[in-house]
């Protein structure tokens, strides 16, 4: 079997973890590898390694055989390495031809002659079926237009190994399916595919074969058809993990928090964010806001929040008509919010545990008198916290949050906002970038608070998180709700077609 | 050690600021007059010595403005503000202090206390308008606080020529003997008021920072002010109060300077109170911590008297600036040393 990539035994520290310990990789001529695991297992590392970011410490790296060092991202260019980043690298205000060449412009006196570029792109993307315009500027485009980009750009370099760093993050269920069927294309015509993930589903549906680490080592290659999802999930995780959580879709009782008419206009670009947004939230019931990236979640979540009160319709919370209240007085309200951004709105990174535990809280009575802080209660309550929220801390209440792991970051607020019993809670993003473990957990959590009585309003951007928890589900797609579901009742080629504005749904009960 | 030289870190990254600067002074010394350059260092670092009591009550006495300009400059620090405008605030204090001070006579044994207080209220009012400005119009408060300084410097000027004009020495009217700020002698230590006064508020700085509803506040808003807004804190009146408590400081630090019987006045120049910037670098090497400040304030008061000692060298006494330069300068890389210091610390727990 011939392998144009070797990875042999190789080994990576950096001060204070072994990023890859002992790995060996390697990767097949014409086949899709899949390089599995949790975030933190060393993925990445080993990627960078092979695109000459890294050095590694020890083991040996053999393209199409031969030994060789790579020193630098040039070095993988030379190889025919490429790689497509999860977060495109491309110019928003240049053309997609530019954006193509840039780097290796052909040039006649000093000036870009770009007609023999662009018949080059043309007839690469006509080979490999990826239908760009090469005359369509970046900020024009669609995400999944851009990706494309961002492939052809490693064509146009004639990259014979594609990297692809978690694509599919960005991407809407269907155009997913094209990059799935872009990626077999590709392998056919002879490229070599190595696909960063830890979306098991993808991984059946378009890989050969796949590698998984944990923890900085390799457990093992197996072939895709000849194991399982469940087995790829123990292999990942090291244990065994419940997939779906089981729960009773609850109808929910009266409304606690009705939308009127909400819109939103952006101060820069005079576009609207919000258009006219109207639903309501039921106690006891969770309901889902699904859409991809970008599509005014967030605004949403600043303008039920508090953060944001540039916009205009009626908010009202309870009995209460919140539409101009404080952030202070909505909190104090009933309302508890997880944001979206941890580091930036959730915590202050150089506090510690206990002074982080009282952000919302720390004005009340019990917390301070006249003005100074009580310190026996605060440290009891949060001592409390961490144990029954089970937060791992090194130093306890004392341990600076900075130096916490992300886990245990959003266990610390969640453990902020639903020790507060809020009647509504905004969940926006609650398991970004952690592993299965704290997934499970953070899952748990949301729905013991419902079954408690209390609503939910979980905002994300993972399909799978919003089938599994809400009981109700809001799609958005450019700044407006396009439809409204049971979860029960729907499934997620009907989701993707909401959420990429394909279609739009009776929203009267929204 | 180990465990000493880790919680220590700040104050080791401050006392290479300090080193580097030295040294930089010494190697410049010895370019421009070599054989005498390390008796004259020597001298230097001994200054605050000298001449025993009485040196170390001047030092004291010089170190009180430093210390209140140094928690000036790092209370706003704490709300992630930077008050430039320390000397601004600072001369305002100064001209309402002396005005209360030779003209306020009616107030009897009582004056120097109101006409410091004047001062300190003149500080707060010169930085209420960067702070409203920064909390409602998002004005950087860097470049108001800067025009406020020059502001500040000429209507200054003009309040002496105006009310209390001397003439001859071109400078402002002796404050009245009831304005003199006192002192306490300790045997043959004098200890000013105006020092005493610094001891105070770094106490009082101190409680707030660590035990209070509003130093939290403040704190959070300097470190995370998005934090601070989803928290529901009222950031406008955050800023606005770190600046006032900021201007305030300065401006008590003019009052303890000019209210003085050992002849110096507002002079009639277009130059700003040294000790107004010399505030930046004394919170810098504090580490914006009131007990590291207490503690630049006295250095830099002790640095400046050897400097003055050190004139008995054929050295000219701007020696002294470079060298107080030069550790301003490395005291701005002090984040750096930090830096630099927490990476050997790691690395070492690592191999260790």
């Amino acid at each position: 079997m011939e392998y144009v990539v070797e990875m042999l035994n190789i080994t990576k520290a950096f001060p204070g973890i072994v990023a890859n310990d002992d790995v060996t990789f390697r990767l097949r001529k014409g086949e899709i590898h899949a390089l599995l695991g949790e975030n933190g297992a060393g993925k990445s590392t080993l990627m960078s390694i092979l695109f000459g970011l890294y050095q590694p410490d020890k083991g040996e790296i053999r393209i199409k055989g031969k030994p060789v060092k790579i020193k630098n991202p040039n070095d993988a260019n030379d190889y025919g390495i490429g790689m497509v980043h999860q977060h495109f690298k491309l110019i928003h205000n240049f053309t997609v031809a530019e954006n193509i060449i840039l780097g290796k412009e052909d040039t006649q006196w000093g000036f870009i002659t770009k007609q023999k570029a662009i018949e080059k792109i043309v007839e690469l993307s006509e080979f490999y079926k990826l239908k760009v315009d090469p005359h369509a500027y970046i900020k024009d485009i669609s995400v999944g237009m851009q990706q494309r980009v961002e492939i052809l750009k490693m064509l146009y370099r004639d990259a014979e190994i594609l990297i692809f760093d978690e694509p599919t993050a960005v991407l809407t269920p269907q155009e997913i399916q094209d990059l799935m069927t872009i990626m077999r294309n590709l392998v056919k015509e002879g490229k070599s595919i190595i696909l960063i993930t830890h979306k098991l589903k993808e991984i059946k549906q378009v890989a050969d074969r796949v590698t998984v680490l944990r923890k900085g080592k390799c457990i093992g290659t197996v072939d895709v058809d000849k194991t399982t999802e469940v087995e790829l999930a123990e292999m990942m995780v090291g244990r065994k993990v419940l997939f779906r959580i089981d729960k009773q879709i609850n109808e929910g009782t009266e409304n606690i928090l009705t939308v009127k008419n909400l819109s939103l206009v952006s101060k820069e670009h005079d576009r609207l964010l919000l258009n006219n947004i109207n639903f309501h939230v039921r106690k006891g019931e969770i309901v889902g806001i699904a859409g991809i990236e970008g599509n005014g979640q967030s605004e949403l979540v600043y303008c039920l929040t508090g953060l944001n009160h540039d916009y205009e319709g009626k908010i009202h919370f309870k009995d209460f008509d919140i539409t101009n209240r404080s952030i202070r007085e909505r909190t104090a309200l009933g309302i508890g919010h997880i944001p979206e951004d941890r580091h930036k709105f959730g915590l202050v990174l150089d506090y510690n545990l206990a002074e982080n535990l009282i952000l919302q809280t720390y004005y009340q009575k019990n917390f301070q008198n006249r003005g100074f802080f009580q310190f026996t209660f605060i440290r009891n309550f949060a001592e409390k916290l961490i144990q029954t929220f089970d937060i791992r801390a090194s130093r306890g209440i004392d341990t600076i949050v900075r130096s916490m792991s992300g886990g245990n970051q959003q266990k610390a607020i969640i453990a902020r906002e639903v020790s507060r019993s809020p009647e509504l809670l905004i969940a926006v993003q609650p398991t970004r970038g952690l592993d299965v473990g704290a997934i499970e957990y953070i899952h748990k959590e949301l729905i013991k608070h419902r079954d408690q009585g209390n609503a939910v309003l979980l905002v994300s951007l993972e399909l799978d998180e919003i089938m599994n928890l809400a009981d109700r589900i809001l799609v958005m797609y450019e700044g407006e709700i396009v439809a409204c579901l049971k979860t029960d009742e729907t499934d997620e080629n009907e989701l993707g077609l909401y959420m990429a504005g394909a279609k739009r749904g009776d929203i009267s009960n929204a | 050690m180990h465990k000493f030289f880790d919680k220590n870190i700040s104050l080791f990254s401050s006392i290479c600021a300090i080193i580097s600067g030295l040294i930089v002074g010494l190697i410049i010394m010895l370019f421009t007059n070599p054989s005498e350059a390390f008796s004259a260092f020597f001298t230097i670092l001994t200054g605050g010595f000298q001449e025993g009591f009485v040196s170390i009550s001047r030092m004291l006495y010089d170190a009180a403005p430093l210390i209140l300009t140094g928690l000036s400059v790092g209370f706003s620090f704490k709300t992630g503000l930077f008050n430039i405008g320390a000397p601004g605030q600072l001369i305002m204090g100064a001209i309402v202090a002396i005005i209360a001070g030779v003209h306020f006579t009616f107030l009897g044994a009582f004056q120097w206390l109101i006409a410091l207080i004047l001062a300190g209220i003149a500080g707060a009012l010169w930085a209420i308008i960067p702070g409203v400005l920064k909390a409602y119009r998002h004005v950087n408060e860097v470049v108001s606080t800067i025009m406020m300084n020059y502001i500040g410097l000429y209507l200054a000027v003009y309040l002496v020529k105006l009310v209390v004009y001397n003439r001859e020495k071109n400078e402002s009217l002796y404050v009245h003997a009831n304005a003199v700020i006192p002192s306490i002698k300790l045997g043959n230590l004098t200890i000013s008021w105006g020092f005493l006064i610094a001891l105070l508020i770094i106490v009082i700085f101190h409680i707030i920072l660590t035990r209070t509803v509003f130093g939290y506040e403040l704190k959070t808003v300097g470190f995370n002010h998005h934090a601070a807004q989803y928290a529901g804190m009222n950031a406008k009146r955050n800023i606005i109060l770190s600046l006032v408590i900021s201007g305030a400081l300065a401006g008590l630090a003019g009052g303890v300077i000019y209210l003085n019987n050992i002849g110096r006045a507002l002079e009639v120049v277009d130059v700003l109170p040294n000790e107004g910037y010399l505030g930046i670098p004394v919170a810098l090497i504090g580490l914006n911590n009131p007990i590291g400040i207490f503690f630049a304030g006295l250095f830099m008061s002790y640095i400046t008297l050897g400097g003055f000692y050190m004139q008995i060298y054929n050295f000219v006494p701007e020696i002294i600036d470079v060298i107080i330069s030069s550790i301003i300068y490395f005291s701005a890389l002090v984040m750096l040393f930090k830096a630099l210091l927490e990476k050997l610390g790691k690395r070492r727990n690592v191999h260790g």
